[in-house]
């Protein structure tokens, strides 16, 4: 799998976006090898571009740092079927994410440093999108033993969490929280309460109608308020996952207020779609959390908007037809959404919710702040993690040709604006797949 | 009346270090230290406590504790008798109370107690007319460990005021930590607790002292690296993920001691999990490793202590609720 190693790259006619420093101007950016050397407005302008640089021009589409999701359920090792390491990362780039962050529950379980080692050395081999890990919290996710959190952290685990289960016993959160703070280390939660999470979809007169057990608000209500506590307790670092709920915002935002180390993300589920995605038995719009009400929906949006939800993560869970084709009780939870993060958070920015900058920070910047990440920024020297999308550009989802192994998006039809044309990972133009120069014809 | 013998030491009982003025302290100190230097010449007998009794009563097993009370009582020429005592599983308090009556009535001079329980010898001191020598209560505090160490400490480098002292480990769950705060902390020497959070209690900063979760930074130079025993059974798991994990941020090696003073002293209550808490070329390391004279030491603090409370004991008031003597 050796690529050639990059020469100079010249981008020319982009329109230069950084999140961090508010930079939105005309201009250019030039890569060497695999690292950034030169970007500012009118770079290029003349047409005077350094001998031997290949040149890019971009038509005047956005350039901006690759993006970071940080919730990515990887599926290998453990469900080569339904994910693997290459369609993931293939699926990733075509979507402009450049790195990916992910979730432990893999079988084995990102556990221990061995496990961590062998995903980092398969990641590497691709060459696509970046895959950093999150160690798993206890032994097994099973949430009784505390895990290695310092010797995975030593080997690389950005931060530590038990995926898609939520650290139940309020006395191992505790001494996780604890243990994790003696380290600095960041503990992300799932936050449901285990024993109202029993249903299947949003508890209300929607489930009623439909006769499916609802998962009550309160899931997240009550879970998020204990480890708030927990948190003040400890004075550790803590990040909510995923974010669904008008309260569960509110809570995060008095945290702050407070003082308190909090953060958290949502994915675009829970600012594009409400419950009645679900309606019609929609296995596909079957989520932990489950969709909630328009005011939830509307909620969400709020707390992008005022800086309380830090971040947009994708929330990528694949699943595969055998579980997904099946009465809506037994269906299992997740979409995947690699491919339709950039496309559905552009619905803010063409809403007039979010400016296109404070979109892409949640996406770019934030991330890599929150998990110690050398990315999401563009800055001379720093590794040359690029897309370049069209903001406008319409183009209707059509689930069916995502590179993605597992197809269970919930947008699938749906018309969008804002389509990426090229993925650059440390120099390398990974998507379109084919080495041209030449951006991706409209698909 | 006499005068009181020991008049700078007038507790009835030794239940822990907490309260304890400098002088009581010193006083202490200074008699364990007349014993220390005998207890290396041949002749180690003597009758100060003929004619006493000493009741070893033991609910918890220790083999150490136990027979260095065993040795000082048998050198001051004292009758002693062991009982241990296996812990009853309910009603630990009515079984305490019941064997103190019980044990009252033979009318013991001083009674040495072990329990699991904080706050058992207190407890029993209320129900006795003897002395009471708590040789460990629960979580709570084991002066005479305290004792031993500080003799151990004051014989290396003279005194213990203005010395730099890191007590590392399981914090949360020792007697010894406890014990070794309030009376490093009355005699003028800062302390210093490392651990990981879980295993440091909470609000252990209103003891007065500084807390660290690195370890390198809590071992900059100090005089003195105090190691705790890590109950692995119970542990692992549940206040840190593993023994190899624990070792490896809090375990004392070469290299996180090579941060403290040079001559910083190694100590350790024993018994010692080595490659767990601490590893064996430091805890072996003669030049600087402390752990066997804090052994030698237990004996004369010991003697010390039962030969003051056994002294002392018709100037001192009965603190028993039940009846006088």
């Amino acid at each position: 799998m050796a690529v050639p190693k990059p020469g100079r790259v010249a981008y020319v006619n982009a329109r230069l976006l950084d999140p961090a420093s508010g930079l939105d101007v005309q201009g250019g950016l030039l890569t060497e090898g695999e690292e950034i050397i030169h970007f500012s407005e009118g770079l290029f302008a003349g047409g005077h571009v350094p001998k031997g640089a290949e040149v890019v021009d971009c038509g005047g589409a956005c350039l901006a740092p690759g993006l970071i999701d940080m919730r990515v359920q990887l599926r290998e090792p453990g469900e080569e079927h339904k994910e693997s390491m290459l369609s993931a990362g293939r699926a990733a780039v075509s979507g402009g994410v450049t790195s990916m962050v992910c979730l432990p529950n893999t079988d084995p379980p990102m556990d221990d440093e061995a496990t961590l080692e062998f995903v980092a050395r398969r990641a590497r081999l691709n060459e696509l999108a970046k895959v950093y890990c999150y160690g798993a919290c206890t032994k097994g996710l099973r949430g009784e033993e505390l895990a290695e959190l310092g010797i995975m952290s030593d080997a690389g685990a950005l931060a530590f969490t038990d995926g898609e289960k939520a650290i139940a016993s309020a006395q191992t959160m505790r001494r996780i929280l604890a243990y994790a703070s003696t380290f600095d280390l960041l503990v992300m939660q799932h936050p449901e309460e285990p024993t109202l999470a029993g249903g299947v979809m949003n508890a209300g007169d929607l489930a009623t109608r439909m006769g499916l057990a609802g998962i009550p608000r309160e899931a997240e209500i009550i879970l998020l308020e204990r480890d708030m506590r927990l948190v003040a307790m400890t004075g550790s670092r803590y990040h909510a996952a995923h974010l669904s709920t008008a309260e569960g915002v509110e809570i995060i935002r008095q945290a702050k207020a407070r003082g308190l180390r909090v953060s958290c993300d949502t994915a675009p589920f829970y600012f594009a779609l409400n419950e009645l995605s679900v309606g019609d038995y929609r296995t596909f719009a079957k989520l932990s959390p489950p969709l909630r009400s328009e005011a939830d929906r509307l909620a969400i949006i709020e707390g992008l908007r005022d800086g309380t939800i830090d971040c947009i993560a994708s929330d990528h869970s694949p699943q595969d037809q055998d579980t997904k084709r099946l009465p809506f009780s037994s269906a299992a939870f997740g979409a995947v959404g690699l491919e339709t993060l950039l496309a559905i958070s552009m619905e803010l920015v063409h809403n007039g919710q979010l400016s296109l900058l404070d979109m892409l920070a949640r996406m770019t910047s934030a991330p890599a702040d929150l998990l110690g990440l050398e990315a999401g920024r563009l800055r001379e020297g720093a590794k040359a993690d690029l897309v370049i999308f069209d903001p406008d550009r319409p183009w209707q989802i059509v689930a069916d040709k995502f590179l993605s192994k597992s197809k269970n998006s919930p947008f699938d039809g749906r018309p969008v604006q804002g389509r990426v044309l090229r993925t650059v990972v440390d120099g390398r133009t990974v998507y379109p797949q084919a080495s041209s120069s030449r951006p991706a014809a409209h698909a | 009346m006499n005068a009181i013998p020991f008049p700078d030491y007038r507790h009835r009982h030794l239940l822990g270090i907490e309260g304890l003025v400098p002088i009581e302290v010193t006083a202490l100190l200074d008699r364990a230290e007349i014993y220390a230097q005998r207890n290396r010449s041949p002749d180690k007998f003597s009758e100060e406590m003929r004619g006493r009794t000493v009741i070893n009563l033991f609910f918890e097993n220790s083999t150490r504790t136990r027979t260095s009370f065993e040795l000082a009582a048998h050198r001051l020429g004292a009758n002693v008798i062991n009982m241990t005592v296996g812990s009853s599983s309910v009603a630990k308090g009515e079984t305490l109370i019941d064997t103190a009556v019980t044990l009252n009535a033979m009318h013991p001079d001083v009674l040495v107690v072990r329990h699991a329980e904080s706050g058992a010898a207190a407890l029993l001191s209320q129900k006795v007319n003897c002395a009471v020598i708590n040789a460990g209560d629960g979580a709570h505090e084991h002066p005479t460990q305290a004792l031993l160490d500080a003799l151990t400490i004051r014989r290396r480098r003279g005194q213990l005021g203005g010395l730099e002292v890191a007590i590392c480990g399981d914090v949360l769950h020792s007697r010894v930590a406890r014990s070794n705060i309030h009376l490093l902390n009355v005699m003028g020497a800062h302390v210093r607790l490392v651990g990981p959070r879980p295993l440091i209690p909470t609000g252990a900063q209103a003891l007065g002292v500084e807390v660290f979760h690195d370890m390198r930074e809590g071992l900059k130079g100090v005089d003195v690296v105090m190691m705790l025993r890590i109950q692995m059974e119970r542990m692992q798991g549940n206040f840190f993920p593993s023994v190899r994990e624990y070792f490896r941020y809090f375990g004392l090696d070469r290299e996180k001691l090579a941060l403290a003073k040079p001559d910083a002293l190694i100590m350790h209550p024993g018994p010692m999990n080595r490659g767990v808490e601490i590893d064996s070329d430091v805890a072996d390391d003669f030049e600087r490793s402390v752990i066997r004279e804090q052994v030698e030491m237990g004996v004369a603090v010991r003697m010390a202590v039962l030969e003051i409370l056994a002294a002392n004991l018709d100037h001192t008031e009965s603190t028993s609720t039940l009846e006088k003597r």
